[in-house]
């Protein structure tokens, strides 16, 4: 658990919040630019000072100002993975990984670097790496040097739509088999729904929210902050069936009835495996309950449990129950007037299936 | 090939250069980092006073180190009182003499290399469980190399050619201080030496050029052990 209340000036920004990260799992640190995400960053590391406030990482006072405590970076024990990789050109990628490696984190070398895919680079200097292979070394640098946390600023930036798939496995594979808690920092909500189990939601140098994923992605009140074209529900599902001739994999959300079921592209899953599903609101439409199915549109019977508050501009964000789970559909104004939709309304929730692209999907 | 004239003078200027260099090498990287690194007051006069020899004649730099080290000057006192060592007229004085000549060139290439090091990879180090001295020795140092070269090369070479400083304060004693730039000095003023002036000025300009080209090889060696590795 690291807790931080931490307060600093930087020129005419001020940084002033508390910040609470569980030991174990991934928390997805969230911001615009400028809104202090890698200062905060830069405070738990060591690399700068606050002008009051403590950290406390377990029991262990990091820093605080009242009692004039402050750790150096050194012996934190907090692994850092920075935007840029920042590999030492002078050594190679081996040298690199060893770096910061104690005597006993030597047995877990092999297993890390199988892990994270780097076995054929070991021997390379960093200037021969792509972006995406810099980023897995120095992610696993930062783990061989046995942190008790691993802070990870915005590591995705910058990587074309593959790497930073690929590299979103490897990291979410990491925070699963090495138990090492992982404090992520993005600007990206879909990253953030990919990844997180909870998410703090930074703005203007101060955490506004914070709260598991689920949640924090189904509260339409924080829609303006988190980016509205891009808002969306995560949801939970398992893989049912393959249907290998259609080149379709059929999904059960947890908490529905059986024999209701989304369609999405093959994925890559065994049936029975566990999956998080990203729904943006703007492909969500909803429907009376007696509206006749089509072919290609999944219906789900869902349950109107709140209407958002605009009254300016064409659309209206509306949160539906799906068997328990929050699910947000964007809808015309027009639509919700004419429906005369109210809460605790039974209706459809329609998805057409080609809405859902693998990137949405994630086998966990 | 050498008459054993021009032997002492050669082996007598390598000696002193090297011993120069030797000790001012460790300073000069402290110097440079202190001035890379950090702001303190007084930082813009210390900068100024390293420079002076550059700037200065080298005859002023030769008589301010008589004044302050020589038997009678109050450094020199207490070097002469509590370790038994006089300076002037002798080789350690001409190494005292090519060591502060070189000094400034020395730490400004240290200082610019200093410069041109990412401080992010020095984060990056401290993050990883490396201490401050840790991160210099194994981050900061290995990539400031070239410019450690190239000034140590240049001071090097700087000493070697000393002349102003050292006859002020070491004489022109002949197996003693009497190096190559003084040795052709004596030569020229010598009526009928002008061949064996023009042999020591030969091989001054051979071990001038072997200095160079080992530098440049040096550096480049280097620089292309860190090149287009910066991801």
């Amino acid at each position: 658990m690291l807790e931080a209340q931490v307060s600093q000036r930087l020129g005419d920004f001020t940084l002033d919040t508390s910040l609470a990260v569980p030991a174990e799992g991934v928390t997805a640190l969230f911001g615009r630019s400028g809104s202090g995400k890698s200062s905060l960053i830069r405070l738990i590391a060591g690399l700068g000072v606050p002008d009051s406030g403590s950290i406390r990482l377990g029991d262990t006072w990091l820093v605080d100002t009242q009692r004039r405590r402050w750790v150096p970076p050194h012996r934190r024990q907090l692994g850092v993975v920075f935007q840029e990789a920042r590999l030492f050109p002078h050594y190679s990628v081996r040298g690199n990984l060893r770096y910061g490696m104690p005597r006993a984190a030597r047995a877990d070398f092999d297993d890390l670097v199988e892990l994270l895919g780097i076995g054929h680079l070991l021997s390379r200097t960093p200037g021969r790496l792509s972006g995406g292979e810099a980023r897995r070394v120095a992610i696993g640098r930062a783990l061989l040097s046995r942190p008790r946390m691993l802070l990870l600023d915005e590591p995705l930036t910058g990587l074309d739509g593959a790497r930073k798939q690929e590299l979103l496995q490897y990291i979410r594979r990491l925070a699963r088999d090495t138990g090492v808690p992982i404090l992520f920092v993005s600007h990206d909500t879909r990253e953030i729904g990919a990844l997180a189990d909870r998410v703090a939601l930074l703005e203007e140098g101060r955490v506004m929210a914070s709260g598991p994923v689920d949640e924090m992605f189904a509260r339409l009140d924080l829609g303006p902050r988190t980016g509205r074209f891009e808002a969306s529900s995560l949801l939970e599902a398992r893989i049912v069936a393959h249907d290998e001739a259609l080149c379709l994999t059929r999904l059960a959300l947890l908490g529905m009835p059986e024999g209701e079921m989304l369609s999405v592209a093959r994925l890559e899953g065994r049936v029975g495996d566990a999956v998080r599903l990203r729904l943006r609101a703007r492909d969500v439409g909803v429907a009376f309950m007696r509206t006749p199915p089509m072919p290609d549109v999944d219906c789900l019977p869902a349950t109107l449990r709140e209407i958002g508050d605009e009254t300016h501009g064409p659309f209206v964000e509306v949160m539906l129950d799906v068997g328990g789970q929050a699910l947000r559909a964007r809808l015309t104004r027009e639509a919700v007037s004419q429906m005369g939709l109210h809460t605790g309304q039974t209706l459809q929730a329609r998805l057409r299936s080609v809405t859902i692209s693998r990137h949405d999907v994630i086998v966990m | 090939m050498l008459t054993p004239l021009e032997w002492e003078a050669l082996a007598l200027s390598l000696r002193i250069s090297g011993v120069a260099l030797a000790a001012i090498l460790l300073p000069g990287i402290a110097v440079a980092y202190l001035l890379a690194r950090f702001d303190f007051p007084g930082k813009t006069l210390l900068d100024g006073i390293l420079h002076l020899p550059l700037v200065l004649p080298p005859v002023v730099v030769g008589y301010l180190l008589l004044v302050s080290l020589g038997r009678q000057g109050p450094l020199g006192q207490w070097l002469n009182e509590h370790l038994g060592v006089s300076l002037p007229f002798t080789w350690e004085g001409a190494a005292v003499a090519g060591g502060v000549m070189a000094f400034p060139l020395l730490v400004r290439a240290v200082r610019l290399s200093l410069e041109s090091v990412d401080r992010k990879l020095e984060e990056a180090a401290r993050t990883l469980g490396a201490s401050r001295w840790k991160t210099f020795l194994t981050v900061t140092l290995p990539l400031i190399l070239p410019g450690i070269l190239t000034g140590g090369v240049l001071a090097f070479a700087r000493s070697l050619s000393e002349f102003g400083a050292t006859i002020t304060f070491a004489s022109n004693i002949p197996g003693e201080t009497r190096t190559l730039p003084l040795a052709l000095y004596s030569l020229v003023q010598t009526p009928g030496q002008e061949a064996a002036a023009a042999r020591l000025c030969v091989i001054s300009v051979i071990v001038a050029l072997i200095a160079l080209v080992a530098s440049e090889w040096l550096a480049r060696r280097a620089r292309r052990r860190l090149e287009g590795r910066h991801a």
